[in-house]
């Protein structure tokens, strides 16, 4: 009986040292990905700054920043898969369709649409999130390393209010631009007749997305989870959310 | 006591007296699963007849939004109805005859689901919650209206290899309408009106039950079988899509029935799956 149940504690003390090393390089690995997201946002801030500082003008900034902007929105699916495995207690589905939407104005509009590249719009949605992602970044790791100055709490609690509507002003607007040459070249479209006898009209498709942008954005960034956007999340304080 | 159930979205009155030699009529269900009693027969004569006839009418709607929106839906695009295509193609039909054999197919199978709700169901949950009905028509009417705009279209391409094809994807199809509706009778079969007792389906002397034997659920199994046939029929993606999807949600019911069957019945057949024989 005694030999029984010092077994039994000997087992559970293994998968408890089992959790805390997965725990430990949890964390070690969120930080690292937090403190590298933080840094390359503000290698994107600076690079815009210095371009404007230069050329006094903003066209051509997009092409001059596209490869690093792709390189960091798009390394975000990473935390679509941290919330999967648990590491990060937020809604999969939530942050799922939050990187997807950015990824999708990334790559299927400012991306493969080159005459809008140098609209304003496009320099709007570009700052805005690079000041988001900066503080949203910053914030997870000032978490992880249980020290969070006043100023980055505030600013994530606070800046979404502003950041927020000039985000969604800049992406309606890109998208808007967009129209009549998606109308003009027929891209990413399928017509009638064809074998599979299905058709698709990308024109129609980001008039929808464009709607979609109404009951979506008001109903995601009304969760309390990870955001895009700094929005309150009282009592959030797990490591990476 | 006299007390209201609820069956098949009909509302029947069931007259039990303390002699049990009086049994239900048929099986039902609680309105209210606590039991709402009527304490006093005087209530039931005081009951219209109009009260009886207006639930029957409100719940009846339930199904026939589900099933008789597709039916109609379909054949509003089958007969070309204005505003879908072009003014010139109003009220024609299409020059091929797979997409008039592809109409009588999904006309049938929406007929007979509303005939099986009607006469062969016994549903085991009553009123459905309103946000189910909502999200339930909009996928079946959304779909229902996906496909059949592309299969009435007068740009709709018929499938690659002809006859051949429809007339294979014709047999697959027929076959497995059989089949559901054969699973659907030897359900109905197990549980005598008025038993609560869940026992386990086992094959009948009907060659399309014999599927029990590998499959838990093979109503869902010949409901997918369906549906590919209809695909190939048609050779449209709206409608593979539409089966995919219809997939991926019965093998989510198939494996939950599958469990429950585990889990109540000791002996249950070890050979069975839940949905595709030996694979899922």
């Amino acid at each position: 009986m005694a030999s029984g149940e010092e077994d039994g504690t000997v087992e559970e003390k293994e998968t408890n040292n089992k959790k805390r090393t997965k725990g430990a390089i949890a964390t070690a690995w969120l930080t690292f990905y937090n403190i590298a997201m933080t840094a390359g946002w503000l290698v994107l801030a600076v690079a815009m700054v210095r371009y404007y500082l230069q050329k006094g003008t903003h066209k051509g900034l997009y092409r001059n920043i596209a490869r690093t902007l792709k390189f960091f929105q798009t390394f975000a699916l990473l935390e679509v898969g941290h919330c999967a495995i648990g590491i990060v207690r937020t809604s999969v589905i939530v942050t799922g369709v939050q990187v997807c939407s950015r990824i999708f104005m990334v790559w299927f509009v400012t991306n493969s649409i080159r005459q809008i590249q140098n609209e304003e719009s496009v320099i709007l949605f570009v700052v805005v999130w690079t000041i988001t992602e900066i503080t949203r970044y910053s914030f997870y790791t000032f978490n992880l390393l249980n020290h969070l100055p006043y100023f980055i709490k505030w600013a994530r609690y606070n800046m979404f209010i502003v950041m927020y509507p000039l985000g969604v002003i800049g992406e309606l607007l890109t998208i808007h631009a967009s129209l009549p040459y998606v109308r003009r070249s027929g891209m990413y479209s399928l017509r009638l007749p064809n074998k599979y006898n299905v058709s698709f009209d990308y024109y129609y498709f980001l008039i929808i997305v464009m709607l979609s942008y109404i009951p979506c954005k008001h109903s995601t960034h009304n969760k309390t989870s990870t955001c895009m956007l700094p929005f309150p999340h009282w009592g959030c304080h797990v490591s990476g959310v | 006591h006299v007390y209201l159930q609820y069956s098949n979205c009909f509302l029947v009155f069931h007259v039990f007296v303390s002699d049990p030699q009086w049994y239900p009529a048929r099986q039902s269900i609680r309105l209210d699963p606590k039991g709402k009693s009527l304490k006093d027969e005087d209530v039931l004569q005081h009951l219209p007849v109009g009260t009886t006839a207006t639930f029957y009418f409100r719940d009846l709607g339930v199904f026939l939004t589900e099933y008789a929106g597709p039916l109609l839906i379909y054949l509003m695009f089958y007969f070309r109805v204005p505003f879908i295509y072009a003014p010139k193609y109003d009220f024609t039909t299409s020059k091929h005859w797979v997409v008039h054999l592809a109409c009588m197919c999904h006309s049938f199978h929406y007929v007979k689901r509303l005939l099986e709700t009607l006469f062969v169901h016994r549903f085991s949950h009553g009123t459905m919650p309103l946000r189910n009905i909502f999200k339930n028509c909009t996928y079946y009417w959304g779909f229902a209206a996906w496909m059949a705009y592309y299969i009435n279209h007068p740009l709709y391409t018929p499938p690659i290899y002809g006859e051949q094809q429809i007339r294979l994807a014709l047999i697959v199809f027929l076959f497995c309408q059989i089949g559901n509706f054969s699973i659907h009778i030897a359900l109905r079969n197990l549980r005598p009106p008025g038993s609560k007792t869940r026992k386990i389906p086992y094959p009948t002397k009907n060659p399309f039950t014999w599927i029990f034997l590998l499959v838990s659920c093979p109503n869902y199994t010949y409901e997918l079988g369906s549906w590919l046939g209809f695909t190939l029929m048609t050779q449209c993606l709206p409608v593979a899509a539409f089966t995919l999807v219809g997939f991926i949600q019965m093998t989510v019911w198939a494996k939950g029935k599958h469990r429950s069957y585990l889990k109540e019945f000791r002996d249950y057949p070890t050979l069975r799956s839940p949905i595709l024989p030996f694979i899922l």
